[in-house]
């Protein structure tokens, strides 16, 4: 690039010259996003109106593939279970980040070993937890129910045996790896410039209220974004469907990436697959414009409010 | 009196619930080193009889463990490269450059951020094995070096915050957009560029759903998707499959371990767990 620039660098004008420069640098991208995503997308939807495994057929179908989808038990069941998933796991482990973040914010001792101690489980991913979980949630000899022997409860639920505990005991292996949020509330909750306090204090404020008043409010941007990328996540939940369950029992923790997966990947009916991609697609764009529009209703942005 | 009793049960809660959030992770240590037949007594015997790494050994041979370690590492090792040569080329070309177009591509970069993969999955796979990439390592390998919109966007984030005139003064020196990103923007990143790093190794280290999709060869296989394959033929076998999880997780607690400051500020900085 330095050698065009020069030989050409009496004609061309400085700004012609970064024009070529810029593209040039953002090069990698723009062949990621024509090829692996615009170009990729506009596929994915043309072969959502075929029937074909790639190999043997490739036939237009029009629009049977989102008929049948809409049809299917199946991807309602689905849609059903990530959404119950995704609903619970979200609110729950943000509060539960949030408590343990306010915990730690009060002048705790050895600060970095609590920080160490909560986040450590977030670092474990994928396979290894969900190998783990399994264990974890065996109803005989596995680690949670043995627990809740300790506390009283004798007769844990079956967790992934069971129709009704399944998903709850993948909430579970979610808000397990709540470390990662704890963090970001913590150093949100560090920024809180104090002045903020001492003002509530002068207005006799308890605890409680300057909870509510300053903490929350402040919080907010950080809460809006984390709860943004972790609807998206959660609706991709499909390791520990795949791993401990395979989808079961009866479906309970049929996911839809889990049918995406079976249909496209162990059916070879990409079409159909293609379908479903874009049904999650729908589903997951409309709960976070959901999100985004009604933020201005509760995310406090500070130096909006002198008005 | 009353602030005494109020830290005395913070510290309380907090170490009940740091108990529980570190219990699966001692039971798995503990369990890896039991003889199979203390794995199921009831109550949990936290420390194991003797000390038995038979688990370890017995595991480590059943599958070919040694081997997906050195294709994990190689994969991990050259896509940590590309991501960071691609991501800094493109973010120094969105912070630095002031080209035509630049605003409104970004929009566009940012918005594919809410894409779920999944999409464009299925394309992608029939792309790579029209072009017989099947069963090598060339599809998870490629994407790497042709960055994403999350790594481009953090790093742009950081090289905005380094002072213009730095490139000024180096462009009255003679150097082109090149010598500038290479001599004046890569010295000063150095942090950043280490926040990506540490991310990009948990990702492509835990990384499942790719390889499961084009790896059909066992030899060829990651720890991840290996130990999919142990827990599907051994998962009876409790105390040997949670040796070969810990075994799966050393390097990332490795590296945890050694990066603490780093991971920490990865989170901060990015707002999203890596």
């Amino acid at each position: 690039m330095a050698v065009t620039a020069k030989a050409s660098a009496s004609r061309m004008s400085i700004q012609a010259r970064d024009n070529i420069a810029g593209f040039l640098f953002i090069a990698p991208w723009l062949i990621h996003f024509v090829f692996l995503i615009a170009g990729a997308m506009v596929f994915s939807m043309g072969i959502s109106f075929f029937k074909t495994d790639f190999l043997t057929g490739f036939e237009f179908v029009g629009f049977s593939n989102w008929r049948d989808m809409f049809q299917d038990e199946l991807f309602w069941k689905a849609l059903r279970v990530t959404s119950y998933y995704t609903f619970v796991l979200v609110p729950a482990s943000v509060i539960l980040a949030l408590t343990i973040a306010v915990l730690m914010n009060q002048k705790v001792k050895a600060l970095g070993i609590w920080r160490t101690v909560y986040y450590l489980p977030s670092v474990v991913q994928g396979v290894a937890v969900a190998v783990l979980w399994g264990y974890v949630l065996n109803p005989r000899f596995g680690l949670l129910n043995q627990g809740l022997e300790l506390i009283g409860i004798d007769d844990g639920p079956r967790w992934l045996f069971s129709e009704d505990w399944a998903v709850p005991g993948f909430i579970l292996m979610g808000l397990w790896g709540a470390g990662g949020a704890m963090l970001l509330y913590l150093a949100g909750l560090q920024g809180i410039p104090t002045h903020l306090y001492e003002a509530a204090d002068l207005d006799g404020a308890g605890p409680v209220r300057k909870f509510f008043a300053v903490t929350i409010p402040m919080l907010t941007p950080t809460i809006y974004f984390n709860v943004l990328i972790s609807i998206i996540a959660s609706f991709q939940v499909f390791t520990q469907a795949l791993i401990l369950t395979a989808g079961g029992p009866n479906n309970a923790t049929l996911t839809l990436v889990l049918l995406l997966y079976r249909e496209g990947f162990q059916n070879f009916q990409f079409g159909y697959a293609s379908a479903i991609a874009w049904g999650l697609f729908c589903v997951t764009f409309i709960f976070a414009i959901l999100v985004v529009r009604t933020s201005s209703t509760w995310v406090h942005y500070e130096g909006e409010t002198n008005n | 009196m009353r602030r005494i009793v109020g830290k005395t049960l913070l510290y309380i809660v907090l170490f009940t619930g740091g108990m529980i959030f570190l219990a699966p992770l001692l039971w798995m240590l503990s369990t890896s080193f039991k003889p199979e037949h203390q794995v199921y007594n009831v109550p949990i015997e936290w420390i194991p009889e003797v000390f038995d790494y038979q688990n370890y050994i017995e595991g480590w041979r059943y599958l070919d463990f040694p081997r997906f370690y050195i294709n994990t590492t190689y994969l991990t090792v050259v896509n940590i490269f590309g991501l960071l040569l691609s991501s800094s080329l493109v973010a120094f070309g969105f912070a630095r450059i002031r080209f035509w177009g630049r605003e409104w591509i970004f929009l566009v970069l940012l918005s594919t951020m809410m894409l779920p993969q999944q999409v464009t999955m299925i394309p992608i796979y029939v792309f790579w094995s029209r072009l017989g990439f099947v069963n090598t390592y060339w599809p998870l390998i490629i994407p790497e070096f042709l960055t994403n919109a999350f790594n481009v966007f953090l790093l742009r984030q950081f090289f905005m915050s380094i002072n213009l005139e730095l490139d000024d003064a180096a462009r009255i020196d003679g150097a082109g957009w090149l010598m500038i990103y290479a001599r004046v923007l890569m010295p000063l990143s150095k942090p950043a560029l280490g926040v990506l790093a540490i991310m990009a190794f948990t990702w492509n280290w835990n990384n499942f759903l790719y390889p499961l999709i084009y790896i059909n060869e066992t030899r060829k296989y990651t720890v991840a998707i290996g130990l999919r394959l142990f827990e599907t033929q051994q998962s009876q076998y409790m105390a040997e499959t949670m040796a070969m999880t810990m075994v799966a997780l050393i390097p990332v607690l490795l590296v945890f371990y050694l990066a603490q400051a780093r991971f920490i500020q990865g989170i901060v900085i990015t707002g999203v767990k890596g």
